[in-house]
């Protein structure tokens, strides 16, 4: 979907303002926060694809005037009412259903403490084994499809329809457009495709400039 | 809730709104065992203590000084960067590029805010500003120049958009007047915005 989050090349957002000697966290709740999100993920009851695709399903407005935590927060919110973990009810009342009833057994997936550090130091591997030959190889010209999908895609709205050099082959990955969607990995090849400043712009491109960007095959075409 | 502080009108919700909604999501979890609030405190330790910018410093550095780790670099980033002990989440695929004296390389990720954590920790926040997501790979000189940095226009420029799992450590060139220094001496030199590619690395002062 080419929602809010699809920003290359939109105007308008102003200067970029870097926070000379920026903390870590600008508050407690943005701490608390990605621990959450990393927590809740570890319950495995969604993919990264899927999580990636509930912060772009937020509304413009909100996305727009929101901190990076608390996109992802209001994501984690959306994502475990979809999944039935909680209820609207509890998110409004701030407070678990039954509160006088005894806190509940952990859950056999909970992430303990005394494994976080096995846990992100592992990580979470998306390259996989593909069966198919690759269809292009590094040198080739390409085309990007023009498609525009409303489900997930990792295929930026700038880089639509436009022509490019195959620079890499990168292998076999998950594919996110049915993943987030819960519709399988589907892995496909993965290329990094260089495409130059003129191409994607004209002659608004800045001289000497490029992009590339890494793309599943099913969205390329011979050029 | 009624109160009579007329000069403090935030009086019955001082909590800033978001400090509220997560610490309500927090308990709920808890409550419903699905979060353990120990593993949370363990999360934010790690990237507040252990995995940081200081990581990829010293990759860079090592790279600096020695040749064949370079080299290991530019063919298996993942292999390399792992025999230093830096692995996991967000940097699981692992690409090292080099900045030469014809390209510069810079990275962003226009659809969210991929980013290397494995050796440059957390993103700041302007990495996930909608400003550099959208204006980097249309007007990449005029952003770097925003940060204090103007490139030769012989200089190509390469935007890295990391649309997929691949994720992107920028080797910065080796400033003049640093041979005589140690690796660790080097790697304090190196900045996280030069392994950004918002920047380069200065020589010593």
């Amino acid at each position: 979907m080419n929602g809010p989050h699809d920003l290359g090349g939109a105007m308008g957002f102003g200067p970029v303002q870097p926070e000379p000697a920026e903390p870590l966290f600008h508050a407690e709740w943005e701490a608390r926060a990605l621990g959450l999100v990393l927590a809740c993920g570890a319950l495995g009851y969604w993919t990264l694809d899927e999580n990636r695709h509930a912060r772009e399903s937020l509304h413009p407005a909100i996305y727009y005037s929101a901190s990076y935590y608390e996109i992802w927060t209001r994501a984690l919110e959306a994502l475990l009412l979809h999944h039935g973990l909680i209820t609207p009810e509890e998110l409004v009342q701030g407070i678990p259903a039954a509160p006088a009833s005894a806190p509940a057994d952990p859950h056999p997936r909970q992430l303990r403490a005394e494994r976080v550090a096995a846990v992100l130091a592992k990580g979470g591997p998306a390259d996989r084994p593909v069966q198919t030959p690759a269809r292009f190889a590094p040198g080739d010209r390409v085309r990007t499809k023009r498609m525009h999908p409303k489900t997930h895609t990792r295929l930026p709205r700038y880089l639509t329809g436009h022509n490019g050099v195959i620079e890499a082959d990168r292998g076999g990955f998950v594919l996110p457009d049915t993943n987030a969607h819960g519709l399988g990995e589907q892995p496909q090849r993965v290329y990094t495709v260089v495409f130059s400043g003129d191409e994607l712009w004209g002659e608004s491109a800045e001289p000497g400039t490029s992009v590339s960007a890494d793309l599943w095959e099913g969205y390329l075409e011979r050029a | 809730m009624p109160h009579d502080h007329p000069d403090h009108h935030d009086h019955d919700n001082h909590l800033d709104p978001m400090d509220a909604r997560v610490r309500a999501l927090e308990t709920i979890l808890t409550r419903k065992g699905l979060v353990d609030p120990a593993a949370l405190d363990a999360i934010i330790d790690t990237y507040a203590h252990k995995v940081g910018p200081q990581n990829g410093a010293q990759v860079v550095a090592k790279a600096w000084v020695d040749a064949d780790f370079a080299d290991w670099l530019r063919r298996d980033a993942n292999g390399a960067i792992a025999s230093l002990g830096f692995t996991g989440r967000q940097g699981e695929h692992m690409q090292a590029v080099f900045n030469t004296p014809a390209q510069h390389n810079v990275v962003v990720c226009t659809l969210c805010s991929c980013y290397p954590w494995a050796v440059l920790g957390l993103p700041p926040v302007w990495y996930k500003s909608p400003a550099y997501r959208s204006r980097v790979v249309i007007e990449p000189r005029a952003v770097l120049a925003e940060f204090g940095l103007h490139l030769p226009t012989e200089t190509g420029i390469r935007v890295w958009d990391s649309t997929a799992e691949l994720r992107y450590l920028v080797v910065p060139m080796r400033p003049a007047g640093t041979e005589g220094l140690s690796e660790a001496d080097l790697a304090a030199l190196i900045s996280r915005e030069a392994m950004i590619g918002t920047g380069i690395v200065a020589g010593p002062a």
